[in-house]
């Protein structure tokens, strides 16, 4: 019991010492002090909840895929039976889209093995998976549907693109580290740390951005906006700030062009009207398009299309043929730039929506560290004094141990790059005041001893070893309640976790062999006859 | 210096003499809790119901116009609202749940909170929205399924733990311990009608893991004595342990008590839950260590022979054969 090797005193110092040494930064920067940049720095994040900022999470609708992909096949469908010239072509009829699958009947049945080879290529894929099946029904009618697995790569693929049209959307509002992570199987999470207006980012990244430009060939009634559809065209209703309500043109369903070959889109204004405007350009291919159809309709009203809504419908004066135009509508400069930054990053293959959201003012957050640090102050001072005034020199050494087992906990959370929410400063205070009941432990183990006779160095040798198994045990089912406390929860909850799983470790750290090492030290300095316990 | 004893030595309290009246108090409580839950319902915060929850500050009053505010709010539509005072005087929170046909879209608490926020914003130039939780109905229904999910595996996990540790006895009467614990903590919620939400869940859940530090203490003592005192009734074996460990029950459940309630009086309004809760929870759970965990032993039928090997009893037989004994 009193012979500690060196080595180990040396050990479990520097343990100590390290620990200790790791949580300056963090104290440095809760207590707003600065710290000197030519030290390492690890530092504990402040949660949103602390800090301040938003927290996003948005959700994709997988039917939403699955009916895109469908209208995808449609196309495919068509443009391979099609083929390059008349001799080729099969021709088909009666082909529908419900129920989830695409349907079609051969004009000639026997067409059969040669419509099959063409469409072969289109359900197949690139990856190793089937993606659609292929049935062929009543000798000349083909039924697509997909596969499960198909339409999980579609979503994945998705969800992909999507969080990188993000990415770009939110690197544009130049805030510090935002964090935009995949969730599960169609959700995307956001979070922004001090940001002023949640509003403003959720209308940046929330918003689809699809744009196109299509050839008006008329106004539409307001029935027909209500009604939604009309044969030979397809309705599209003005958006709301356009101020005309109800009202909506009808334009040519095929042949206009999508916002995918633009290649950069900078807010403007117009030097005529003054007002803020989006400048486009197009890529090559865009270009040619974009020339050939102005060209062929000069004069003409195009609609500019945004998420399914006409932002203006303009005359086209003369054909455009450099590939650079202009979208005008009833923008602000605010609404003009956001415009603009969701036309360079690019069009959401899918679309999103915001299901849940945690926003934090940086006051609030401010408050409550102070709070809670107070909080965590006081109860530590009243712990402190009840160990001691309890078991005297013995509470003395459980309070320095709970006090390096505070900072410890601090630097390993630093290290690890942990975050610091609201709860975990409740998981410290909770840390706080269970990390000495190891000590409890072993003291009252001490005193039981002594009473029945055992001798000094006895008594506190065996109050270790015997009070260790239930302190094991009971840290242990602290452990497994933690655990599942982490896999529990969204982010805030998740830090009172890490903070009391990583303090389970440092407590009995503290409380086992630190405490023991100084009884230990004072036991063979002074070889006691008696303890005040 | 005289230090402080708060439980005196050698205390001989016949904690087990009781067991019938107190084990039936407990499970008419844990029956009354489930009632208020089932009958009073938890009051849901956003986490769990869905709908929006807003904190502001009136930074140039000294008292929020609750009243007021209560009119505004239900003037948009959704139903009325629940608004309440949060830490300060000039500070509120302002909870909207929404109607069941409304929150059926998955963008309804968005937008409802841009309006609330708008409203405010609109009527009040003083006020300072301090955050917002916008939680959809199936987001909301994620959450409660989750909750319930793991608190049960948390049970389990535990008292699985305390099976392989001791005996089976042991996991049942703990099982059986944290059942109470939760039940009463749930009860309490429904009882005053706190707001109960994802925080409320993380105070059960770290009651799960420490209200059993006190059982697994009075556990280990009935083990050593159980070995120690092999004739010894079960029910004195019992009260001996839990006496003998009584100081510390009563001092590591202090030590946690003194760290929280500053917590609970000068802490951050938005962990009042959480911290209300674990407290809470350290009254029930050290009740449980000794009235719940310990007279459940005497009836599922511990003794000795449960940590004694097999090899002994056929080693005392063997030594009888030579005539040793």
């Amino acid at each position: 019991m009193l012979e500690f090797p060196t080595w180990k005193k040396v050990m479990l110092w520097g343990i100590a010492v390290l620990g200790i040494l790791l949580a300056l930064p963090s104290l440095a920067s809760l207590s707003n002090q600065q710290w000197p940049d030519a030290l390492p720095e690890p530092t504990v994040n402040l949660g949103l909840d602390l800090a301040g900022g938003s927290h996003i999470l948005l959700e994709a609708e997988r039917e939403q895929v699955a009916a895109k992909r469908l209208e995808d096949m449609e196309e495919g469908v068509r443009s391979a039976l099609r083929g390059r010239d008349v001799a080729e072509r099969i021709r088909i009829g009666d082909v529908s889209t419900d129920d989830g699958q695409l349907s079609f009947l051969l004009n000639d049945a026997g067409d059969i093995d040669r419509a099959r080879a063409k469409i072969e290529g289109l359900i197949n894929g690139t990856g190793t998976v089937r993606e659609w099946d292929l049935q062929v029904v009543d000798g000349q009618r083909f039924v697509l549907s997909q596969t499960e697995a198909g339409l999980d790569n579609a979503v994945s693929s998705a969800m992909d693109a999507a969080l990188s049209v993000i990415n770009d959307r939110i690197d544009s509002l130049g805030t510090r580290e935002p964090t935009v992570i995949r969730q599960g199987d169609t959700r995307i999470v956001v979070q922004v740390p001090g940001l002023q207006d949640p509003e403003a980012l959720k209308e940046l990244i929330g918003k689809t951005a699809q744009l196109e430009f299509k050839r008006v060939l008329r106004d539409a009634t307001q029935a027909e906006v209500a009604r939604g559809f009309v044969a030979g065209g397809e309705v599209v209703p003005y958006s709301v700030e356009e101020g005309i309500p109800g009202g909506g043109v009808v334009v040519e369903r095929l042949g206009g062009i999508d916002g995918s070959t633009l290649t950069n889109a900078r807010q403007g204004v117009d030097p005529q009207t003054n007002e803020a405007v989006v400048n486009i350009a197009f890529n090559a291919e865009g270009s040619r398009r974009f020339a050939n159809l102005t060209t062929k309709y000069v004069g003409e009203r195009f609609a500019i299309i945004l998420d399914d809504q006409v932002i203006s419908a303009p005359v086209m004066r003369e054909p455009i043929l450099n590939g650079q135009s202009q979208i005008s509508g009833s923008f602000t400069v605010q609404t003009a730039n956001n415009l603009a930054i969701q036309l360079s990053s690019g069009a959401l293959p899918v679309d999103l929506s915001v299901v849940e959201e945690r926003t934090v003012g940086p006051d609030l957050g401010a408050d409550s560290i102070k709070q809670g640090l107070l909080a965590m102050g006081i109860g530590t001072l009243l712990v402190m004094l009840l160990m001691m005034i309890t078991y005297g020199r013995f509470g003395i050494y459980a309070t320095v141990a709970l006090v390096i087992n505070v900072l410890m906990l601090l630097g390993i959370m630093a290290l690890m790059n942990a975050t610091l929410t609201l709860p975990g400063i409740a998981g410290f205070v909770l840390t706080i005041g269970a990390a000495v009941d190891a000590n409890v432990l072993i003291n009252e183990r001490i005193r039981e001893e002594r009473k029945r006779g055992r001798r000094v160095i006895a008594a506190v040798e065996n109050g270790y070893k015997e009070a260790s198994r239930a302190i094991y045990d009971a840290n242990i089912t602290n452990f497994i309640a933690g655990v599942l406390l982490f896999s529990f929860g969204s982010g805030p909850i998740k830090g009172f976790a890490v903070v009391l799983v990583v303090g389970l470790f440092t407590s009995v750290f503290t409380a086992l062999p630190l405490t023991r090492m100084w009884v230990a030290n004072w036991l063979r300095k002074t070889r006691p006859s008696d303890i005040n316990l | 210096m005289k230090l402080l004893k708060l439980v005196p030595d050698d205390t001989n309290i016949k904690f087990l003499k009781w067991r019938v009246p107190f084990f039936v108090v407990s499970l008419l409580l844990i029956a009354a809790s489930w009632a208020l839950v089932m009958t009073k319902g938890l009051n849901y915060g956003v986490d769990f119901a869905g709908g929006l929850e807003v904190r502001a500050t009136f930074t140039e009053s000294s008292e929020a116009p609750i009243p007021q505010l209560r009119t505004d709010i239900e003037g948009l539509g959704y139903g009325s609202p629940v608004v309440q005072r949060f830490g300060e005087d000039n500070q509120v929170s302002i909870r909207v749940r929404l109607p069941d046909e409304v929150s059926a879209d998955k963008e309804a608490a968005q937008e409802a909170a841009t309006a609330v926020i708008e409203e405010l914003q609109g009527n009040y130039p003083d006020i300072r929205i301090d955050g917002n939780d916008n939680v959809s109905g199936k987001v909301s229904g994620e959450f409660r399924e989750d909750a319930v999910y793991a608190l049960i595996y948390a049970m389990l996990a535990v008292a699985l733990y305390i099976w392989i540790r001791f005996e089976w006895q042991f996991g049942v009467g703990a099982l059986f311990a944290l059942f109470h614990d939760v039940s009463l903590t749930l009860g309490m919620f429904a009882l005053f009608q706190l707001e109960f939400s994802l925080q409320i869940i993380a105070a059960i859940l770290a009651i799960i893991g420490y209200s059993l530090n006190d059982t697994i203490v009075v556990y280990d003592r009935i083990r050593e004595n159980l070995k120690k005192y092999r004739k010894m009734h079960l029910p004195d074996l019992l009260d001996l342990s839990v006496n003998e460990t009584l100081a510390r029950t009563v001092m590591t459940s202090l030590t946690l008590l003194v760290a929280l309630l500053p917590l609970l009086f000068f802490g951050p309004a938005s962990l009042f839950g959480l911290t209300a809760g674990i407290t809470f929870g350290l009254f029930v759970g050290t009740y449980s260590s000794v009235y719940m965990a310990s007279p459940l032993l005497v009836w599922m039928g511990v003794n000795s022979d449960s940590f004694v090997p097999e090899e002994t009893v056929a080693d005392r037989q063997e030594k009888k054969l030579r005539g040793e004994v």
